[in-house]
């Protein structure tokens, strides 16, 4: 058996690949399955609509562009339904240049019960917060290069985040983070569909517990204040 | 070894398709050379010199999924198909099912790997690691795999009698790498959202390493080892240990990337101790290894395939006792995140497969084309300048990770996780440098060898 080929394609190939998978991939499937997945509109939040808000008086022409991009009329008044229709589709497309520049090889999103990390983050990550089509695949992340962004929405405003992803070192001297100049019509002040797009995504990033997490203090700003 | 008269080519040339091998070494070479410069442009960018920036199509994060595909995909990946196809019909004396067909898969899968690579640059990524080829590719690479394994699963079953180790590994890996493939690329992307599919991720990343990298390449050792040394292993009882330790307990060891998820803990304590339980089913190979070379250990040495190989057996060593202290959870608090495994992974994926491939070629090339090398100085500086080079990465990352966990842990401000890390991260520069300057020789070599070459040796041939 040990060395014959019914042996080695039955048990070894199939058989113990299947025990695998039924061990460490089913059962967490149907542990989970009270939870169905939601979809990008039922995610969408109060938290992310005042962000989006902001983002449309801010930077109204790169935010038609958004509109026009997402196959909708930037002239027709918006409605808190279209709203949230159009900040859903955002997030989605968002998510694909997330990806696509491979943002989540040195951002995770996951916070871990260990090493301090919820002082630093915020709440540790729980399951649900991850039973949503804005994570299949699952955006955990692999390194941390940069900043874990589970808990980013809110900690900082759109206007900074133009300025950082048009170029990271203007506003963090030691950052090694690449200058995204393709998500602008230029310079820092005309975010284009794209980079609307990923700061209402970053806006997203925790927005849905109760409120965004800003207790992090920074040891230098505590050294300066008696 | 055929003697009498009359056949002017002998077996074993009839049953490999020769040019078939060489093409395949030469676009794993050409995927290798992009996948180096792709790490560079990384590394620059980490230690803020990166020279392209601010260029779309440059974009460091996009070069970095190159840089890890290109490895698996373009490099690995092909230098395992011009292996086996040099070793099979070799080992079973039968040739691969069809010659049209090998060449179609040969052609198909270079397709593959140029789209994933064009995919990648336009942003067109998937949020699988080690799996970012585009969506619309993966039914194209899972059918390339279907052929693969179509086409070399007939000479190994339709042989009577027991299998050769090398035999079984080959055969389950040809199962493996599809079910492995249609499981990560598909599941978590259309089916399973969230943790449940950051399990299945979790089984698909270590799948591709433990069920197809490492059965191909340790079947390719059981193979070439042997055969070079011109006596049988050491011990056959620890090859069947070697081989169904490693069937059992590595499948379940894909959820140790994603300790201290939200995945449920029983499951994260069984994939540690079954990545445990892996690190002593590898000490039984290590020692097998070791074992056949016991008693004239310079040999190892002098033979450069040879030395090739046991530079990467010992370094498979080094990552899979790291492995079983990196996959406990006290461990994985301190480095998980970090450079440390940056620096382990490089270690398995070069330092270990890398090297035994590159062996493979330094042994099979010159019986390919039937010229001996060109030069054995630049094989010398290729051997010296990579092992050196992957030797300062590899400890040079392993204490990165460890500064940066520290200063992660002691809630330093982010920053100050940069600021340590800059020195080490030019050390990277320089030691990845190295490793290019290595495959530059070798390249060179390559390339003379095959444009010149010294006299040939006719014996070359015969010997292999």
């Amino acid at each position: 058996m040990f060395e014959s080929r019914t042996g080695i394609l039955l048990i070894a190939g199939l058989g113990f690949f299947a025990l695998a998978f039924l061990s460490n991939g089913l059962v967490p499937i149907l542990m989970y399955r009270d939870m169905p997945e939601q979809t990008a509109e039922e995610v969408v939040n109060r938290h992310l609509l005042i962000q989006f808000d902001d983002l449309r008086s801010r930077y109204p022409e790169g935010f038609a562009k958004l509109v026009r991009h997402l196959g909708h009329d930037p002239e027709a008044k918006p409605t808190p339904e279209s709203d949230r229709q159009l900040a859903a589709e955002t997030l989605r497309y968002a998510r694909k240049l997330y990806i696509g520049e491979a943002c989540w090889h040195c951002h995770s999103q996951f916070v871990r019960p260990v090493s301090n990390e919820s002082r630093r983050w915020g709440p540790v990550a729980k399951s649900w917060e991850y039973q949503n089509e804005l994570q299949r695949p699952v955006l955990f992340g692999t390194r941390r290069v940069g900043p874990d962004l589970s808990r980013e929405g809110g900690r900082r405003s759109n206007d900074w985040h133009a300025v950082h992803f048009f170029k990271p070192t203007s506003l963090v001297e030691e950052s090694v983070m690449p200058e995204y100049p393709w998500f602008f019509d230029g310079d820092p002040n005309h975010p284009n569909e794209r980079g609307i797009a990923m700061i209402a995504y970053m806006q997203w990033l925790g927005s849905w517990l109760p409120h965004y997490f800003n207790n992090y203090v920074d040891p230098r700003l505590a050294e300066a204040q008696p | 070894m055929s003697s009498g008269a009359a056949p002017a080519v002998p077996l074993a040339r009839r049953l490999v398709d020769e040019p078939l091998v060489l093409a395949y070494f030469i676009a794993a070479l050409t995927y290798l050379a992009v996948t180096l410069l792709a790490g560079l442009l990384m590394a620059l960018q980490l230690v803020q010199a990166n020279p392209l920036a601010g260029l779309e199509i440059f974009s460091p994060g996009r070069w970095r999924m190159v840089h890890t595909n290109g490895a698996a995909y373009g490099f690995i990946a092909n230098a395992f198909l011009g292996a086996l196809h040099w070793a099979v019909p070799r080992l079973m004396l039968r040739p691969v099912l069809s010659r049209p067909l090998s060449w179609f898969i040969f052609v198909a899968w270079q397709g593959v790997v140029i789209a994933t690579v064009i995919g990648l640059l336009a942003g067109q990524a998937q949020a699988v690691e080690w799996g970012e080829t585009p969506t619309w590719i993966d039914p194209l690479a899972l059918a390339g795999l279907a052929l693969v394994a179509i086409n070399f699963i007939p000479p190994i079953v339709s042989k009577a009698g027991a299998l050769y180790v090398s035999a079984w590994y080959f055969l389950a890996a040809f199962v493996w790498t599809f079910l492995t493939y249609a499981m990560g690329n598909f599941l978590p992307q259309y089916f399973i959202p969230g943790t449940g599919g950051g399990a299945i991720i979790g089984l698909f990343i270590h799948d591709l390493v433990g069920l197809f990298v490492t059965p191909l390449g340790w079947g390719l050792m059981y193979y070439f080892v042997p055969i070079i040394l011109r006596r049988p292993m050491w011990s056959h009882a620890l090859s069947l240990v070697g081989f169904w330790g490693l069937a059992f307990f590595y499948p379940l060891t894909g959820i140790h990337h994603f300790l201290y998820t939200p995945i449920p803990m029983f499951l994260q304590y069984g994939a540690v101790v079954s990545t445990i339980a892996v690190e002593f089913v590898v000490l039984t190979v290590i020692i097998n290894f070791l074992g056949t070379v016991w008693d004239r250990p310079w040999v190892a040495w002098q033979n450069l395939p040879l030395r090739w190989f046991f530079t990467g057996i010992i370094n498979y060593g080094v990552t899979c006792a790291q492995c079983a202290l990196q996959t406990t959870l006290t461990f994985q608090q301190l480095i998980h995140f970090s450079d440390w495994v940056v620096g382990h992974a490089h270690l398995v994926m070069l330092g270990v497969f890398g090297f035994w491939l590159l062996g493979i070629m330094i042994y099979l090339i010159p019986r390919l084309v039937r010229r001996d090398w060109y030069s054995k100085r630049l094989n010398e500086w290729h051997y010296g300048l990579t092992v050196a080079g992957m030797t300062l990465m590899f400890f040079d990352l392993l204490f990165a990770g460890i500064a940066q966990g520290v200063s992660w842990g002691s809630l330093q401000i982010w920053e100050d996780s940069l600021a340590i890390s800059l020195p080490f991260w030019w050390v990277r520069v320089l030691a990845g440098l190295m490793i290019i300057a290595g495959q530059i020789c070798f390249f060179v070599n390559v390339y003379l060898t095959l444009r010149t070459g010294t006299a040939q040796t006719e014996e070359l041939v015969a010997h292999a």
